[in-house]
């Protein structure tokens, strides 16, 4: 098991090594010269062509990519001091460089971005087993009623309403129009636990619900394929309740093809929510990548790939142990 | 007695167990089970009669559809009664089971009557140990610890001839060949010491040295238990080698019920002439024919009219008026007697057994019982016609 760990975890920075050459083989290029946007930010739009050509030399883009891939990828270990226009930043490790605009190194934003966007996707994915997974048990249970029908019809309107007009009409209804919930917004929970929560609980609700909605379907169909199995048949002969036939045995196994998607979907999360944190105001990893891409600071919009790569890799790893951990016939090798 | 599912029969006085203490252990009149589905109603099993004592062994025999494996779930009250037609009557241990409350019949699965099923890899859940899925069936029946009812599990184990017991109830059902799951399944079947044992099928799954085993190992518990088994199969190897009595089904009806003997020696109704046809001999002549049914098990939606074999019977030319076609025959006493009956309109049945089929599947049999005077040839012309 150990070894397994280990193993998927070296496979994993492979992963990511690569997805930061390409982001940085992007970056490099990219249509446009990569130094006009800081000059420009810097200038206020008023950058001059004597200006950019200092600015290129400065960062170094007159070196080979292959150089410049080599001081990024040292910068990440060791760290770094980064000649951006007029004067040299210090930038410590790890280094994913310094944002454009605020002049600040990337990795301290995002440390500061973070803990928001992994609220939020913690509460969100929360509701997503919670409501899902017991309305699509529900379904199940009464498959072919109007409860059955009622719930999957339900959940099929709910998730063919655009996203953001959904999570912006929640928005305004609850927090503006009918003041439900306070003004949202995030408020570190070392701060103040319960502002935390109550800046969170709005958007938990429209992204849990709204994303629970294919994990009705998803498991209602899995339940009901599962509690149609002859194991279950054998349960039942044994005189055990519905309710441990149900939720013991036929819960368990519907439950394996449930969790590849949740996988996939944290990693989704924690890669940032941009509808969700834009329209919340919560100044999370989503809203930070959103922002970058619209004044081309390409060193956040690149930590915000890696951020996603990483996720991605390790939410792999997580749904792969917890299939060996529901099924003993998984072999971690 | 006709009961219906809405009533729950079993509390009513005329009913108590104490005046049905002579009855035998599992009886069955009457039943019928129906499904209602988009296509119609599917006629599962209709009008189904049987008794079994203790200690006994019967079994059910017919084709893939005929209604074996509906009649005996419905004796454990295992069908959905949401999506279920069922009528008649069920008594286990004088306890009427057709109507019974879901949480009164918990308490009879698994304690009074237990079932063993066909692929004991898909009716052991893959997810949970063998001696977890054991000591649950205890535990739920019993009111001991987990300790007690793990040793229980290694104990039943052990009986049922898994060797190191102790260490193997911890493996999961995929660690297990083929038969030892099976001996897992009959394990835990029996860890309550049910009355009543019904296998469905139990060796249809498993290779044929294993079926030996496993068939020696039911009978073995049998006389350690005292405990009734219902065996549904296919095979009449099986019955011949298992069974007290033998009832055949054909499209949900009894066809011929009576001891096991009296119908593998003087069967009386063509469909069992077929089985009988159809099982290979080893020990037989080489001139012995291996002769299949023709045509098709029927739609169980729209049974045929009159006897439901008829479409696939080639002696309906010798019942007079056509009665095959119109008229559904009643289980009637067979010529032999006895206990012994069967549904079909044919005057002579045990004469065109011996006359026609015997010759056709055990000539070395049939040439000391008669000596045969019909026309072998124009026999095998037809038959290679078909």
């Amino acid at each position: 098991m150990f070894a397994y760990i280990v193993k998927r975890l070296i496979s994993g920075a492979i992963v990511v090594t690569l997805v930061s050459m390409g982001v940085f083989a992007l970056f490099w290029f990219g249509p446009r010269n990569p130094a006009l946007p800081l000059c420009n930010i810097d200038t206020s739009n008023r950058c001059r062509t004597a200006l950019l050509h200092s600015y290129e030399e400065n960062m170094g883009f007159n070196d080979s990519v292959v150089h410049q891939y080599g001081l990024w990828a040292k910068g990440v270990v060791v760290g770094r001091t980064m000649e951006l226009g007029p004067r040299p930043y210090k930038c410590h490790a790890p280094c994913l460089g310094i944002d454009y605009r605020t002049k600040i190194p990337v990795w301290d934003e995002m440390k500061q971005k973070f803990p928001a966007t992994l609220s939020l996707a913690a509460g969100a994915s929360l509701m997503y087993l919670i409501v899902g997974v017991s309305v699509g048990v529900l379904a199940a249970r009464r498959r072919g009623t109007w409860a059955d029908k009622a719930l999957v019809t339900g959940s099929l309107l709910i998730s063919s309403i655009p996203y953001y007009l959904v999570a912006l009409l929640a928005m305004l209804w609850f927090t503006i129009s009918l003041g439900l919930f306070p003004q949202t917004g995030y408020f570190p929970i070392t701060h103040n636990p319960a502002k935390w929560f109550a800046g969170l609980i709005l958007p938990w609700l429209v992204l849990g619900i709204y994303g629970s909605t294919a994990y009705t379907r998803f498991s209602r169909g899995s339940m009901v394929e599962s509690l149609g199995e002859d194991y279950i048949r054998t349960a039942k002969a044994k005189g055990l309740p519905a309710r441990t036939i149900v939720f013991k045995h036929a819960l368990r196994a519907a439950m394996v093809p449930v969790v590849t998607i949740f996988g996939l979907d944290v990693a989704t999360l924690l890669a940032g929510t941009i509808f969700t944190e834009r329209i919340f105001s919560i100044e999370g990893i989503g809203k930070w990548g959103l922002d970058a891409v619209t004044v081309k600071n390409l060193p956040v919009v690149s930590a915000t790939v890696m951020v996603a790569s990483v996720a991605v890799v390790l939410s792999n790893l997580l749904v792969d142990l917890v299939y060996s951990v529901l099924d003993p016939r998984v072999r971690l090798t | 007695m006709t009961t219906t599912a809405s009533q729950d029969t079993s509390d009513r006085p005329d009913l108590s167990p104490e005046e049905r203490a002579d009855e035998p252990l599992l009886v069955v009149e009457d039943l019928t089970v129906r499904f209602p589905t988009h296509d119609g109603l599917v006629q599962a099993v209709t009008g189904l009669s049987y008794q079994l004592e203790q200690g006994s062994t019967l079994g059910i025999v017919g084709e893939s559809g005929s209604g074996k494996s509906v009649s005996s779930m419905a004796v454990l009250g295992l069908h959905d009664m949401k999506r279920t037609q069922m009528s008649g009557s069920i008594r286990l241990g004088g306890k009427e089971i057709v109507g019974m409350s879901e949480h009164r019949l918990m308490k009879i699965r698994g304690q009074e009557a237990a079932m063993i099923f066909q692929d004991p890899l898909s009716a052991l859940h893959p997810f949970f140990t063998v001696g977890k899925q054991l000591s649950e069936a205890y535990l739920v029946h019993n009111n001991v610890s987990r300790k007690a009812a793990r040793v229980r599990a290694v104990e039943m184990l052990d009986r049922v001839g898994i060797p190191q017991a102790r260490t193997r109830v911890d493996d999961y059902p995929h660690q297990f060949s083929g038969g030892m799951r099976q001996r897992v399944m009959i394990a835990m079947a029996l860890i309550n010491d049910p009355k009543l044992l019904i296998a469905d099928e139990p060796t249809t799954a498993l290779d044929v040295t294993v079926q030996a085993q496993i068939l020696d190992l039911l009978q073995e518990l049998q006389r350690d238990f005292n405990s009734a088994i219902v065996i549904i199969t296919h095979d009449l190897g099986v019955v011949a080698e298992m069974a007290d009595d033998v009832l055949v089904m054909y499209a949900g009806r009894c066809v011929e019920y009576g001891p096991g003997k009296e119908i593998l020696t003087h069967p009386e109704m063509p469909y069992t002439w077929g089985l009988l046809s159809s099982v290979p001999d080893v020990s037989a002549d080489a001139d012995a024919r291996l002769i299949p049914i023709r045509g098709n098990p029927p739609s169980l939606l729209s049974p045929p009219a009159g006897c439901a074999f008829h479409p696939r019977c080639d002696h309906t030319d010798k019942v007079p008026g056509g009665l095959c076609f119109t008229q559904l025959p009643e289980l009637t006493p067979a010529s032999t007697g006895g206990n012994h009956i069967k549904r079909c309109h044919l005057a002579n049945p045990e004469e065109i057994y011996q006359t026609e089929i015997l010759p056709e599947i055990a000539p070395d049999l049939a040439e000391v019982i008669t000596q045969g005077n019909i026309d072998e040839g124009q026999r095998e012309d037809e038959d290679e016609d078909r």
